[in-house]
């Protein structure tokens, strides 16, 4: 698999989109979706809420396990993606495409995001 | 022991084919090929091939070998016909099940040498071996640790006679659900079982391990015009699951006896002589029947959220139970669960039953197990 050069990265493997107009998409890498197996439950994020780089703002439920969302960025978030609430399995098929999870009017961008060529190095994939 | 999980002789094979692996007691198994919904669905309507290498075998034989398992188990081991199978259980003294098994019959007439093999849990096959050995004493029986002289492969789905056929002149019709005979499979020596634990028709054929490549590789050609894909472990849960089958150490535990399982129909009292266990499963039984305490039930979520091990069943916001197995349901298309709750409220259909997830009760109905039978 490869990591879009234009993305950039958390080490909680979520991806962040450059901004068009100040407003970011984020989702989870495939790396990430592959190690969770079939996705069938995602809970994101309400529109309007703030949330923090590093803190959880929803779920991800697959088979055999639960997990947190992190926030990559601090912001406002703008969007959600009602297509990945309806059918998760999208988080799994296009996890850099279709299934991005939320977009997010950043107001403040950690230092530490990586580049794709550091995330696939610090992911192994 | 050591520490480095050990590999099935199919162990290159499923990294050849891109399984994604996971260390299941003590063994390197997979856990899943790609999807394992599609994995699920491919054994509900087509066919799944599986690795159950883990599984763990011993023989017993010699002209005590019944009268050992009818002490050793609670069930009646000598009214198994010969290439007939039986699921059974190993008991403690306390009651407590140590284990599930299924016991087969080999050999095909009455005269023939009592031979038979028992197949635990690969978690718990050293101490069922142990335990069977140390009970052996005084019976004129031996006890053979077998662990490393099979490999396990089973097809699974509705695919998998026909497939099978295909691949030896062994009568397959004339085998029954819960039988076993000797046969070959693609020019390979197997113990042919029409056995599983998917809720499907299906086969598992015991090998030697150094066939066990080949026959993969038979059932795969065999199986792919048909849509057979290889299937992990992950799928393996949730087909058992969805079929309502315990799975030792989520439903059954030594805390626990078979008539707390609901499963007190595999322990037969009638038999001769004195097993295991006997006086206090006869206690254990007179409770389930008195004043049973908690009742195995079903629970199929009306939301999306995913009720696990551990998590609590709450009603009137009392906790009333505990859930043993959860997962997504791919055939319901809804999560489902088993769980152990009080009395009063295990009864089909009983309103205002949840389950507390990371702190929110999610509506759930009681229903009786399985979720899901397959037509015949």
């Amino acid at each position: 698999m490869s990591n879009p050069q234009q993305l950039r990265y958390s080490k909680e493997h979520e991806w962040l989109s450059g901004a068009e107009d100040g407003v970011s998409t984020v989702g989870i890498t495939e790396h990430a979706a592959n190690a969770l197996g079939d996705i069938v439950f995602v809970q994101l994020p309400e529109v309007g809420d703030t949330i923090t780089a590093g803190e959880t703002c929803g779920e991800l439920e697959s088979t055999k396990s639960v997990s947190d969302l992190y926030s990559p960025v601090t912001g406002e978030v703008t969007e959600t993606n009602q297509d990945v609430v309806d059918d998760p399995s999208l988080v799994n098929s296009a996890p850099f495409e279709g299934g991005w999870l939320f977009k997010v009017r950043v107001s403040e961008e950690p230092k530490d995001l990586l580049t794709a060529a550091e995330y696939t190095e610090f992911s192994g994939s | 022991m050591s520490n480095t999980p050990r590999k099935t002789a199919l162990d290159a094979l499923h990294r050849s084919l891109g399984a994604t692996m996971t260390d299941f007691a003590g063994w390197d198994m997979p856990l899943r090929y790609g999807s394992e919904r599609d994995e699920h669905v491919a054994v509900r309507t087509r066919a799944g091939l599986f690795d159950l290498s883990h599984m763990g075998e011993i023989t017993v034989t010699g002209p005590q070998a019944v009268d050992l398992l009818d002490y050793a188990l609670v069930g009646n081991m000598s009214t198994i016909g010969p290439g007939r199978a039986r699921y059974t259980m190993i008991c403690q003294e306390d009651g407590g099940i140590v284990d599930d098994l299924i016991v087969y019959r080999l050999g095909d007439t009455e005269a023939d040498l009592p031979k038979y093999m028992v197949v635990a849990n690969a978690g718990n096959a050293q101490i069922v071996l142990d335990a069977i050995t140390e009970r052996a004493a005084g019976f004129d029986a031996e006890v053979r640790d077998d662990r490393d002289a099979y490999a396990l492969i089973a097809v699974q789905g509705p695919e998998s006679p026909g497939i099978l056929k295909s691949l030896t002149d062994a009568d397959l019709d004339g085998l029954k659900y819960y039988a076993g005979l000797p046969g070959t499979v693609a020019g390979v020596p197997a113990l042919i079982a029409r056995t599983g634990y998917t809720g499907e028709d299906g086969f598992e054929l015991f090998v030697a391990p150094e066939h066990a490549e080949k026959l993969w590789q038979a059932l795969t050609d065999a199986g792919a015009p048909v849509g057979l894909i290889p299937a992990g472990l992950s799928c393996r849960d949730t087909l058992r699951l969805e079929a309502g089958m315990p799975l030792y150490g989520h439903e059954l535990t030594t805390a626990l006896t078979p008539f707390d399982a609901g499963l007190g129909r595999v322990v037969k009292f009638e038999k001769a002589g004195d097993f295991v266990g006997r006086e206090a499963l006869q206690a254990a039984a007179e409770r389930a029947e008195t004043a049973p305490p908690r009742k195995l039930v079903g629970l199929v979520a009306e939301g999306r959220r995913v009720p696990r091990a551990g998590f609590s069943v709450v009603a009137g916001g009392e906790v009333i139970g505990e859930v043993t197995s959860g997962a997504p349901s791919p055939t319901l298309g809804k999560p489902i669960a088993m769980a152990y709750v009080d009395a009063a409220h295990a009864a089909p259909g009983t309103k205002g039953v949840g389950v507390d997830i990371r702190g929110t009760h999610e509506p759930y109905e009681v229903v009786a197990l399985p979720f899901y039978k397959r037509q015949k």
